[in-house]
């Protein structure tokens, strides 16, 4: 290695892994993380038994899959307040065209990827276009995709719910990808575990391994200097829109398999627990800084959290006051991390 | 170095204009940019200097006049296109990324990758040991090229984009107000790098409202004020008095010499000065410049 020749390394080499350490984004995240573990292995007996921890891993999923995409763009400065409300909107696309136009669920979900992405499109071309913050512009799409679901669904199906397709052909393969689960000695796993995975690790991926990734960092952190030296800005906030909405496809098809109808009102809210869990993983909300594996860990403690307070016997209707709290100190805590990883200079 | 009778001139402005609605930010400006020279465009705030190199960094089009790229009529239609042939821009606030590494920044833009379809990765050894030794090779020996740019003091960060513009193989290199912010020290060291890169055979363009920094490396120099030229020499038909003369000018010059003298008085310490002089010391050292030492 060159690297060793020179006397930089020196002075790099007495406090590498403890900084290197504390300037990972996820670090806050995943002493949080171990703390509210301890704590519920503690408070609740249930909570370490291995149906539990399945229990838990499946609802940190459905949450992982979006916060995954929300952390990309987060990094990428921007906001979607339309996430939550978008995944019903996918999944009620794909009910109500296969129900109404054809008998094969597969053409639903492919014109349900189409329409989902077309939403992401909008929401990214309309940010390039009017520069706008896009809080205001993810708010618009929010409440005009909420009126959209109840209204079409109402018009379509005459209730506040789709009808069931669960007779459908092509509804077992469809299932089997995107709401599978199987028995491992008594465990029940499902699939959204292995997607949200796949996901963590891909976007992963993108962040660090690629010039996507780079872009996003870029775009985030500055992107007057990123147009300045060649990345294309517009392209990279329109793609990470466009991931939101892939994101919010897949989690839309596992709602409508699992039980192959679809309430109009469902997901309002949600966006804010996968911005919640960008956040705890480390995501600064100006952009330029997070991680996928954060944003991961972030859904993890959601996901121990959420069930930890039913193991634990306890009134469930204190669990926001535990996740707002959650988000203050886990904020608190990578601002702290944070200053301490960039005071080294 | 580039001799005279064989001046290979890389930019040529004539004539340029630039309106936005009806505010004229720019008339009629012409300049020069050869290889292995520098130019310096000199002119107080609101000069229209920002306007001139967005028009040459292609941020910006101009409305009337020709620009020429090696001869080649040309309008650019953004950044990259200016990069393409050859422009590089290292702007005072937005050069660099804070919060990224630094080897990311270096690269930004121009990623090198390797492998191929899905496979297809930054190439994360080399851009690491590139972005240390290519700074190595200016003088810059960071302790890790890992640590966010940010942390970099301001001089640092101008060199690294200077260093960055220099390896992507710019042929132009056009730096707005490169030491503006910076202390006597650094604004030294980053004059140095800019000379560098002159010998190295690059044409730049240095903005700047410091007549004392532009007359240490300048070639020619053209001088803005409220959007149209007030003056453009070459080295050796203007002194520096003579070019700090005419950036001030008038009324404007009477109060900086009255200023200058002023300051010229106090190290004297004949004690009945203001200040007292043990007072007066810990003010000389700015963060800065101890950030530097």
């Amino acid at each position: 290695m060159s690297g060793a020749s020179l006397p930089a390394d020196e002075r790099l080499a007495p406090a590498s892994l403890a900084r290197r350490l504390l300037g990972r984004p996820e670090l806050g995240a995943v002493a949080g993380a171990a703390a509210v573990f301890v704590f519920f292995s503690f408070a609740a007996d249930s909570f370490l038994r291995a149906a539990s921890l399945s229990t838990i891993l499946y609802s940190a999923s459905t949450i992982g899959i979006m916060a995954v995409p929300v952390a990309l763009l987060m990094i990428g400065g921007e906001f979607d307040l339309s996430a939550g409300v978008m995944v019903t909107t996918s999944a009620l696309v794909t009910s109500m065209f296969s129900y109404q136009l054809t008998a094969n669920v597969w053409a639903g979900v492919a014109v349900s990827l189409l329409v989902t992405l077309a939403i992401g499109l909008f929401n990214g071309f309309m940010l390039v276009r009017t520069e706008l913050p896009s809080f205001i512009i993810t708010l618009g799409t929010f409440l005009m995709l909420t009126g959209l679901n109840l209204g079409f669904t109402k018009l379509i199906s005459g209730g506040v719910s789709t009808q069931a397709i669960g007779d459908m052909e092509g509804f077992p393969s469809a299932k089997a990808l995107f709401a599978s689960q199987w028995d491992i000695g008594g465990v029940t796993l499902k699939v959204t575990i292995l997607w949200w995975l796949a996901l963590v690790a891909l976007a992963t991926w993108i962040l660090l391994r690629t010039r996507a990734g780079n872009w996003i960092f870029a775009v985030g952190g500055g992107a007057d200097a990123a147009r300045a030296v060649g990345v294309p800005v517009v392209k990279t906030r329109i793609g990470l829109y466009m991931g939101v909405a892939l994101c919010a496809w897949i989690s839309g098809q596992h709602i409508l398999f699992s039980y192959d109808v679809v309430q109009s009102g469902e997901g309002v809210g949600n966006e804010f627990l996968y911005i919640i869990a960008a956040v705890i993983g480390g995501c600064l909300m100006t952009g330029g800084y997070g991680s996928a594996v954060g944003a991961a860990v972030g859904a993890f403690i959601f996901g121990m959290t959420s069930n930890g307070i039913v193991y634990a016997q306890w009134n469930p209707d204190w669990f926001k006051f535990f996740l707002g709290a959650m988000l203050l100190l886990a904020t608190l805590l990578n601002a702290w991390v944070r200053k301490r990883a960039e005071a080294r200079a | 170095m580039t001799p005279a009778n064989t001046r290979t001139t890389l930019v040529k402005l004539t004539g340029v204009s630039k309106y936005y609605g009806n505010i004229r930010a720019l008339e009629g400006v012409s300049l020069e940019v050869a290889a292995g020279e520098i130019t310096c465009v000199l002119g107080d705030n609101g000069a229209g200097k920002s306007t001139l190199i967005k028009i040459i960094s292609g941020l910006h089009r101009h409305d009337a006049g020709s620009f020429e790229i090696e001869g080649e009529e040309t309008v650019l239609a953004n950044p990259r296109a200016a990069l393409d042939r050859g422009i590089a821009t290292v702007y005072q606030d937005l050069a660099v990324v804070p919060l990224m590494p630094v080897w990311r920044n270096f690269f930004l833009g121009s990623e090198p990758t390797r492998g191929r379809g899905p496979f297809r990765r930054l190439d994360v050894g080399l851009m690491r040991e590139t972005t240390r030794a290519e700074l190595l090779r200016m003088g810059i020996d960071l302790r890790d090229v890992d640590q966010p740019i940010g942390t970099l003091s301001g001089g640092e960060r101008q060199c690294v984009a200077i260093a960055r513009a220099v390896y992507f193989g710019a042929k132009v290199l056009v730096l707005d107000e490169p030491t503006a912010a910076l202390g006597v020290k650094q604004s030294g060291v980053v004059l140095k790098y800019v000379a560098a890169a002159r010998d190295a055979g690059l044409g730049v363009v240095l903005i700047t409202h410091n007549p004392h920094h532009a007359h240490l490396v300048g070639d020619r120099f053209v001088l803005l004020k409220r959007g149209v030229m007030a003056g453009s020499h070459t080295r050796d038909s203007i002194t520096l008095d003579e070019l700090t003369r005419q950036m001030a000018g008038g009324s404007e010059l009477d109060e900086l010499s009255h200023e200058l003298a002023r300051v010229a008085q106090s190290p004297q310490g004949t004690g009945d000065t203001p200040y007292d002089q043990a007072a007066h010391r810990p003010a000389d050292r700015t963060p800065r410049d101890e950030r530097d030492a």
